[in-house]
């Protein structure tokens, strides 16, 4: 890629795909938050906030840490984990909800809504309003709420109210659609925080600039560290924004190569799976056209993963044009290789993955044996797994 | 002239209003839909709007969503909605016929294979909930082509700018949103409605069908007061969910509200 990157355009698409696919009710709010968002981009006062924010309550830079008994073992590249999960609240979530929550103030927002898959998004989410002193609503899928129930009882702690979505297939897809019908319905006073890389324009974009602070500290901390740029970077993919803030700032470097793990979940040739990247086609879903799960009569097909993050039909617009254009590569996970990275990481390292994360760990582990050892891999690791501790311990029969 | 604006003219010519009801395709089951069709113009409606099922109606409240998961549970599906309409013409060659949905499944058919299929089933008017004037224009120019209305929504938050936009792209009519939230929501407030119509008016010669929060007969005459026509789509359905195990029932209860919705508007026109 010798010219400098620059999507999306102004109506938010990166080539074919992103755009702003909204019913004519949402359309104002939409653009009052792109202007909005156009306005304070560059504000150095706004930008002065952030930052302080992300070192004071966040707590970055987050490590790069040197796995270095996990690069032995695996007797390939040097593997080097961003430590996402070392954030407040334990994940990268937090960074793009601190910075949607000061654009809500800014713009005079005294009501925030968000939906939520694992949960992660949604007590980011909770966790800025609480700070910040503004309502929060969380939509959460009824399957997603019982299987990860300790992240609902730490968005209840904070003060937000956590609505179960009965509809549809009750995860993650079902909470977007209801929190669209409340921002529709509250506009006036409403800020819809976005928890990834997808949505009507301006949220692909925005997301990705808030969550690109990975890529920029883990591009100095590589650069530090070993004098040199990474070869590989590696990231899961539901939606996709851990992965897209991780590679955002190297699309320029054409040497490294990016790579996104999506959940096959049983396997991507049963269909049980969330891989729109690998096995999808392109469609119109939740405001912008990417990559679906749908079927020949372009119905949304009910998605399966391990990991409720991951557990999502479409993926950012960006990522399916980094696919087009073969800037990124897309690989898939099944639920038993995530296991197998989960289990890997806590033993080797002493580090507990989130399920999601394990995506990229279990990649991690079929990647590096066939690299030198002279090689250097960042790998994301966008969350911590005590969130998880329920369903791992469910599956090995162990009742908490 | 199209079937749309013929309608629309000659009830302006005797004062009345176009009564447009909504109903999904297929639900509750594929067979229920073409007679309800004929039965709802016997009733007294001037225009249809037959949803097209999606598994994920974001602009829509509880009860719609749920008939696009009755009529999918049956396979329904865009292609077989479109035999649907091409069902009902064969014996109605006058009612305008509306394709309400969402854009995804018309992406999966291919814009130009949706326009021909459309064309074959002689549908009058397209309104894709999700595809806004901006990323439209090629659908658009395939279904005018086809002399295929498209329609496009307003809403109480829209503004001029918007306004003029949709009366230039826009034919047919323009469905307006009569309050903030989604399909079936709360109660809507005449004053407001009157006010945001006079907005509308001023940038459009277009008929102003309006929709969202008309439950009965009384709404559905104040409502007819302010606009050119009056959309119910929720409370029809409300009457086939209440009625999925006698849906001969069902079919009565749509007929006699449409029926009481007619004559109330009809009243206030005399």
């Amino acid at each position: 890629m010798t010219e400098k990157y620059n999507m999306p355009d102004e109506r938010g698409h990166f080539g074919p795909y992103g755009g702003m696919f909204v019913a004519e009710t949402l359309m104002p709010a939409i653009q009052e938050l792109n202007a909005a968002y156009q306005q304070y981009l560059h504000d150095p006062e706004f930008i002065a906030e952030l930052d302080a924010d992300l070192q004071y309550y966040v707590g970055r830079p987050s490590p790069l840490y040197y796995a270095e008994r996990w690069s032995r073992e695996l007797g390939g590249a040097q593997i080097y984990l961003k430590r996402e999960d070392l954030n407040h609240t334990g994940s990268h979530k937090i960074n793009n909800t601190v910075g949607q929550a000061l654009l809500a103030k800014r713009m005079g927002k005294t009501r925030i809504i968000a939906e939520t898959g694992a949960g992660q998004h949604g007590v980011a989410t909770a966790t800025v309003a609480a700070r910040l002193g503004l309502e929060c609503v969380v939509y959460m899928g009824a399957v997603d709420v019982a299987r990860q129930s300790l992240n609902v009882y730490r968005m209840k702690l904070l003060g937000a109210t956590v609505v179960a979505v009965e509809s549809g297939s009750k995860t993650l897809k079902d909470a977007l659609n209801e929190a669209l019908r409340d921002w529709v319905t509250n506009v006036d006073n409403t800020f819809y925080i976005i928890g990834t890389v997808a949505g009507p324009h301006p949220y692909p974009a925005m997301v990705r600039d808030f969550q690109s602070i990975i890529g920029r500290e883990a591009k100095q901390q590589c650069l530090a560290a070993t004098g040199r740029l990474p070869d590989a970077l590696l990231a899961c993919v539901g939606g996709g924004s851990n992965a897209m803030g991780l590679f955002y700032p190297f699309l320029n470097d054409s040497s490294v190569k990016l790579i996104g793990v999506e959940a096959a979940g049983d396997g991507v040739e049963t269909g049980r799976h969330s891989a729109p990247l690998c096995a999808g086609r392109p469609g119109v879903l939740h405001g912008n056209r990417t990559y679906l799960m749908a079927d020949d009569d372009g119905e949304i097909i009910e998605t399966h993963s391990i990991s409720a993050g991951l557990d999502y039909p479409g993926v950012g617009p960006e990522h399916a044009w980094l696919k087009d254009t073969g800037r990124a590569q897309y690989v898939n996970i099944t639920d038993n290789e995530a296991l197998d990275g989960f289990y890997a990481l806590t033993r080797m390292e002493g580090i507990i993955p989130a399920l999601e994360s394990s995506h990229a760990m279990a990649y991690t582990m079929k990647l590096a044996p066939m690299m030198g050892k002279d090689e250097i891999i960042i790998v994301n690791l966008s969350g911590r797994g005590d969130k998880d501790m329920q369903t791992m311990a469910k599956r090995e029969g162990i009742e908490l | 002239m199209s079937r749309l604006a013929t309608t629309f003219e000659e009830l302006a010519k005797t004062g009345r209003k176009a009564l447009i009801p909504f109903i999904t395709a297929g639900d509750p089951n594929p067979e229920f839909t073409v007679p309800m069709l004929h039965a709802m113009v016997e009733a007294g409606v001037d225009v249809i709007e037959l949803g097209i099922p999606f598994s994920d109606p974001m602009a829509d409240g509880p009860v719609i969503q749920r008939a696009s998961e009755r009529a999918l549970a049956h396979k329904m599906s865009l292609k077989r909605t479109l035999a649907i309409a091409m069902e009902f013409r064969k014996t109605n060659q006058h009612t305008p016929l509306v394709l309400m949905g969402y854009l995804n499944p018309i992406e999966a058919m291919g814009y130009e294979d949706f326009a021909n299929a459309a064309q074959r089933a002689e549908i009058d008017g397209v309104l894709t909930v999700d595809l806004p004037p901006e990323e439209g224009q090629e659908c658009r120019e395939l279904l005018k082509a086809r002399d295929i209305d498209s329609i496009f929504l307003l809403a109480p938050n829209s503004s001029d700018e918007r306004i003029i936009k949709m009366d230039e792209i826009g034919s047919g009519y323009i469905y307006y949103v009569s309050l903030k939230g989604v399909t079936g929501a709360g109660h809507l407030n005449t004053d407001d409605v009157e006010t945001k119509l006079k907005q509308i008016r001023a940038h459009t010669g277009l008929p102003i069908g309006i929709g969202f929060g008309v439950k009965d007969a009384e709404t559905a005459k104040i409502v007819s007061g302010l606009g050119d026509g009056v959309v119910v789509g929720s409370a029809l359905i409300s009457k086939i969910e209440a009625n999925l195990d006698d849906l001969d029932r069902a079919k009565y209860e749509i007929c006699d509200l449409l029926t009481s919705m007619r004559q109330a508007m009809d009243e206030r026109s005399v």
